[in-house]
């Protein structure tokens, strides 16, 4: 039973990670109409940045400023890629955004494996977090335990600002019809922006809490975007609760299908999103593309 | 939804016959190789490439579908041929049959799968399919996983073309390629190519003219599955081996910025962008990883300034499609 929980655990994990991607993903697709592509490439600068700071003999920042300083390194840069490229794609096809974002994501990964090899960077949890629990029933690493919380808690944040607040009301605003929001005298173009450096710096965010479990590879990114993808397919990017739930149920059948059958760990979310596209075409939160 | 290609001109004869006049021109120069000095294994595999990225090109040229997983093709038929060729030892023609219908089969599931979404999640879903089926290979016994199959015998064609010499080998992988080219020429101009490119250019008007745009989709996935097989099959008799890499998302991308380079819904761009980035990764390879920083840079710069690609580019010159 121990195995089972610990599973589980790395499930949530990773459900926390597919949350988070998944989530910025659709926050980007509503208002600029693009699937970024890059999300996986942003999402390995975070835990890079987060390294950076830490080993760099001047700043040694660590772990915890790294946190909100790794979201606002990547979510600039993300805005400026916003500023400089992304935004010249408006009314073109949206595959021209894929191919785009794809490249800026070879680009990323390029540089970074240039300097860094491929192999993994170690990244020391935080004193504060380490160490462990026992709940009786299973051991529960803190930090581990933390990764999991704090997504929720940031992914609740995310739906807040969006559905509840005036702000968020805005940006669906403008995500229904640009032009009428315009015209109410709102600058669209710089929310534009400004939603694109939100979802890249929660890829980074999710990047950063990646880092002590997961090491720093530049790598990292790239496998993970796939299967984001499939979970975006699996629960459509209509809804920014339903990329909340997917994302932590599909790491937590995950988590379970490394404990029942290994084998299949790696593909179970690809064959979910066969059969979710088998019996529901439209994906389960219903929205046609 | 904007149109992929912003000046569509129109198909007249005299379209054909120029195409056919640069058909021809092509087919000599390709023919001539052998002759030049050419390093023929490079030309053999661009050859490979160039076929594989027509295949690409008649779905996302003539259909606007991206594909983002068409390594999955490449590298199904590539196992399916090697272990026809090395385990079964079938002679070469079998064994070229084996590898295409096993990416035939492959395409007619990942077809009925993927054209159940349109525009952006049917990239995704292709992309995923072919991840799946990456994590497949690497655990099937069959495909040796991280080596690969390796040593495939190349045999004789028909039993008489001895594969194992190149010029032999080199003429006929051209064979193959100008023969699959040459199809998928007459998709393109058949009134079924009409029909995919009407659904391109707005798939709402071709359902209310009563076409059933789902079935034509299909068909076109299933070409070019196909076809991409074919170019797989040819590529393990070039390279003698099947590994991985023809999986991989990266050989998906890879297929997908060649057909950029060239020019989208081009005849012939597919062909010169597959040379120029077989040709760049030949010269480069010394450069390591840099190489994928400076495909990512021409990804880039293809979107943001140089849409129609190198042949697009000239045709507009010229006003003629090409």
């Amino acid at each position: 039973m121990q195995a089972l929980y610990a599973q589980l655990l790395v499930g949530l994990i990773n459900g926390s990670f597919y949350a988070l991607l998944s989530l910025g993903l659709a926050v980007i697709f509503g208002m600029l109409n693009i699937i970024n592509f890059a999300h996986g490439a942003l999402y390995m600068m975070g835990a890079f940045v987060a390294y950076f700071l830490l080993n760099n003999d001047y700043l040694s920042i660590g772990y915890w400023p790294a946190l909100i300083v790794a979201p606002i390194v990547v979510g600039i840069f993300g805005m400026i890629l916003e500023r400089t490229m992304l935004q010249w794609l408006t009314g073109l096809d949206h595959l021209y955004g894929l191919l785009l974002t794809f490249g800026i994501a070879l680009i990323v990964q390029g540089v970074f494996q240039n300097y860094f090899g491929s192999s993994g960077l170690p990244y020391a949890i935080p004193d504060q977090l380490k160490g462990g629990m026992n709940l009786g029933f299973m051991f529960l690493p803190v930090y581990r335990g933390w990764v999991v919380i704090f997504s929720l808690v940031v992914c609740i944040a995310t739906w807040f600002l969006i559905e509840k607040t005036r702000l968020g009301a805005y940006l669906r605003a403008a995500t229904e019809n640009p032009t009428l929001v315009r015209a109410f005298g709102v600058n669209v173009p710089r929310m534009i922006t400004l939603t694109y450096g939100l979802g890249v710096g929660l890829a980074a965010l999710a990047g950063v809490l990646s880092a002590p479990i997961n090491q720093v590879r530049p790598l990292m990114g790239a496998d993970l975007i796939i299967v984001v993808f499939a979970v975006v397919v699996i629960g459509g990017m209509g809804s920014i609760m339903g990329s909340i739930i997917t994302g932590f149920a599909l790491g937590v059948i995950e988590g379970l299908t490394k404990y029942f059958y290994p084998e299949a760990s790696n593909t179970v979310v690809f064959v979910l999103m066969v059969l979710v596209l088998l019996v529901k075409p439209t994906g389960l939160t219903g929205r046609a593309a | 939804m904007t149109a992929l290609t912003d000046d569509t001109l129109p198909v007249t004869p005299r379209a054909i016959r120029d195409e056919m006049i640069v058909f021809v021109v092509m087919a000599l120069l390709l023919a001539s190789v052998p002759f030049t000095g050419v390093y023929p294994f490079f030309v053999m595999q661009a050859l490979c490439f160039a076929l594989l990225a027509c295949a690409f090109n008649l779905l996302i040229g003539y259909g606007g579908l991206l594909s983002f997983g068409h390594a999955m093709f490449l590298g199904t038929a590539g196992y399916c041929s090697a272990h026809a060729l090395k385990v079964w030892a079938l002679p070469p023609e079998l064994g070229i049959l084996v590898g295409v219908a096993g990416a035939f089969v492959l395409s007619l599931i990942t077809g009925y799968i993927s054209i159940r979404r349109q525009g952006i999640y049917f990239s995704m879903i292709t992309l995923a399919l072919s991840q799946l089926l990456y994590f497949i290979y690497l655990q099937a016994p069959f495909t040796h996983g991280e080596d690969g199959i390796q040593g495939i015998p190349q045999g004789r064609l028909f039993g008489v073309f001895d594969l194992t010499k190149p010029t032999v080998l080199y003429y006929v992988v051209l064979v193959g390629f100008l023969a699959g080219f040459l199809l998928i020429f007459r998709i393109i101009n058949s009134p079924f190519g009409e029909v995919l490119k009407a659904i391109r250019e707005n798939e709402p008007r071709a359902i209310s003219l009563g076409y059933r745009t789902d079935h034509y989709k299909f068909l076109a996935f299933v070409l070019s599955g196909t076809l991409a097989g074919f170019a797989g099959s040819l590529k393990v008799f070039v390279a003698q081996n099947a590994s991985l890499t023809d999986v991989h998302w990266s050989m998906s991308g890879e297929v997908v910025l060649m057909t950029l380079v060239g020019g989208l819904g081009t005849v012939f761009g597919p062909v010169v962008g597959a040379f120029v980035i077989i040709a760049m990764q030949q010269y480069l390879a010394g450069f390591g990883q840099w190489v994928t920083v400076i495909q990512g840079s021409i990804f880039v710069i293809c979107v943001l300034t140089f849409r129609r690609g190198v042949i697009g580019e000239i045709a507009h010159y010229f006003r003629r499609s090409l």
